[in-house]
């Protein structure tokens, strides 16, 4: 990399990794060892929420109930956000390492990984290395089986309790929390439920050792974080990065000499402009991300790539609750009124209010975001979505 | 028995009959017949024993289950953000006068859909889209004749 400040990683992706190693000297330890190490670590995970995981696998290690189960988030739709599928494309063995890590320390049977509708192409190979992996676990006499479950194109299905609704066979509409998954996810029974990355990161670990790990990124932000790239860049794609740069560095590296916006977070992420780009920093202790960074350039008419998102959201939203569904479709309208002078310029906050509330009375995370993306581009470019 | 009600039987058998086997039974209706037609969803509702309403409510939820009838090969183009900033509306063009329809229809031969679809997630390598599975990204007018020519002719 020509920026001195970004360090490029490279844990995960190498494919030079004894994975039966791995898991013998997980196995090793007891439950408790390796929630420690997992603790130690610093890892958060890594679907933007930023939950330290040892915790979670904690809290569904602490139940009673004897049944209890492993998830992986693979229904990774945010818009700019690719990195899971190159993650299962290139190295799914570690994704099923991690997950049998998990299951040993939280005492699951079963493990299941959802699977976005749009990366059916991925499920094929998929499937035969996950007989090469159950093989291995036989081998090792690990009672530990991994099913894998079709999603069918629903972005909501990636926030957590509507997995597990769509898991059940229902339609995937946001459950109430409290209770957590740690408490009551699939099947109502205790789950851990992580994204690809996370589960990763977890298996890589086990390899490297929490502290090789934590010596990586800052202290609110630690290790290293895959980021999917796109828009105007001359280098959109797929890289592992220390955690812890400004969106000034990291323009530096990827953007084209005219970028006046980064969206960090994808469409329920934040859009950082120019100005701020100096001080803020990728990670949680600025602008948390799942790993989505999109570049905008001049060219751009910001107030289309809201509209954009607006629709996405509008689109997505399961309908279950007032504010999101409502508040998604008049979000869309009141721009389009404002940009074609229907409405005054003031109605801008009048609409900011809207997506306050959002925020405040959504059900889920989807709700909740927007006004994450809605906020920070309107404040930020507010002539763009006037004239 | 009609083939609907034969399919319906032998997703099933495969998949079970407890209400986790509903959306493996619809995905594998779409995959046979190309949408999820009423009788299958009647269907469906008296072999997993549960509300026809159910089993409504649960296909129309997902946007690949389609319970419009659909083409043999359906092509979803990413509308999303990126896509659309590598030009998008000129694939779709491009699709539309190849194949005489608009978005949202399917060709008097059934053979194509065209739908248009959010994030594929191929951003970096935008504009992709999908016939049914396959993907195909980093796409230009010209590499959508070809792709859509080879179709044709299968």
């Amino acid at each position: 990399m020509s920026n001195n400040f970004l360090r490029r990683v490279d844990l995960i992706f190498d494919k030079d990794c004894d994975f039966k190693q791995v898991l013998q000297s997980a196995y090793q330890k007891s439950n408790d060892e390796i929630i420690n190490e997992l603790l130690e670590s610093g890892l958060k995970g890594r679907g933007g929420a930023g939950f330290p995981t040892a915790l979670k696998w904690k809290f569904t290690a602490e139940q009673p109930d004897p049944e209890k189960y492993v998830v992986c988030n693979a229904d990774e739709g945010e818009p700019g956000t690719f990195k899971d599928r190159e993650i299962l494309f290139q190295v799914p063995m570690k994704v099923f390492g991690g997950m049998a890590i998990c299951a040993k320390a939280i005492g699951a049977k079963e493990g299941y990984i959802y699977l976005r509708g749009e990366y059916r192409f991925l499920l094929k190979e998929l499937e035969s290395q996950l007989e090469v992996f159950h093989a291995l676990l036989d081998e090792m006499k690990i009672p530990f089986r991994i099913k894998i479950i079709m999603g069918s194109g629903a972005y909501i299905c990636g926030e957590e309790s509507a997995l597990f609704e769509s898991m059940e066979g229902d339609r995937g509409e946001p459950r109430n929390k409290p209770p957590y998954p740690t408490v009551s996810g699939f099947r109502k029974k205790p789950t851990v439920i992580n994204n690809v990355e996370t589960l990763v990161y977890s298996f890589m670990i086990f390899r490297y050792g929490a502290r090789k790990f934590k010596e990586l990124g800052t202290a609110d932000s630690r290790g290293s974080k895959v980021f999917s790239v796109s828009g105007d860049t001359p280098k959109p794609g797929i890289y592992e990065l220390e955690l812890g740069m400004t969106v000034e560095q990291f323009v530096e590296e990827f953007g084209d000499g005219d970028t006046k916006a980064v969206q960090v977070g994808g469409a329920s992420g934040f859009c950082v402009p120019r100005k701020k780009f100096k001080d803020t920093i990728i990670g949680f202790e600025g602008v948390p991300t799942g790993g989505s960074m999109m570049l905008f350039n001049s060219s751009r008419s910001m107030f289309n790539v809201l509209h954009n998102y607006l629709e996405f959201f509008e689109e997505e939203s399961c309908g279950q609750c007032t504010p999101c569904r409502v508040g998604c479709q008049q979000l869309k309208l009141g721009i389009e009124a404002v940009k074609k002078g229907e409405k005054h310029a003031n109605y801008l906050e009048q609409l900011q209010k809207l997506a306050q509330t959002m925020k405040i009375t959504a059900k889920c995370g989807l709700g909740q975001s927007v006004a994450n993306s809605f906020f920070s581009i309107v404040e930020n470019f507010k002539e763009e979505m006037i004239y | 028995m009609t083939d609907t009600k034969e399919l319906v039987k032998t997703l099933a058998d495969k998949y079970g009959r407890t209400r986790e086997s509903l959306i493996p039974i619809l995905q594998g209706v779409v995959q046979e017949e190309r949408y999820i037609s009423s009788e299958a969803m009647s269907e469906i509702a008296r072999e997993l024993d549960m509300s026809a309403a159910k089993v409504y409510g649960t296909a129309t939820f997902y946007s690949f289950l389609d319970t419009q009838p659909r083409g043999k090969y359906v092509i979803r183009v990413c509308r999303t953000i990126s896509c659309s900033m590598k030009g998008k509306n000129l694939i779709i063009q491009e699709i539309e006068d190849l194949l005489k329809i608009k978005v949202g229809e399917t060709t008097s031969n059934r053979k194509f859909t065209l739908l248009e679809t959010n994030c594929l997630g191929w951003c970096h390598k935008g504009p992709a889209m999908l016939i049914n599975d396959e993907a195909y990204t980093e796409l230009t007018p010209e590499k959508v004749r070809e792709i859509i020519s080879e179709y044709i002719k299968k």
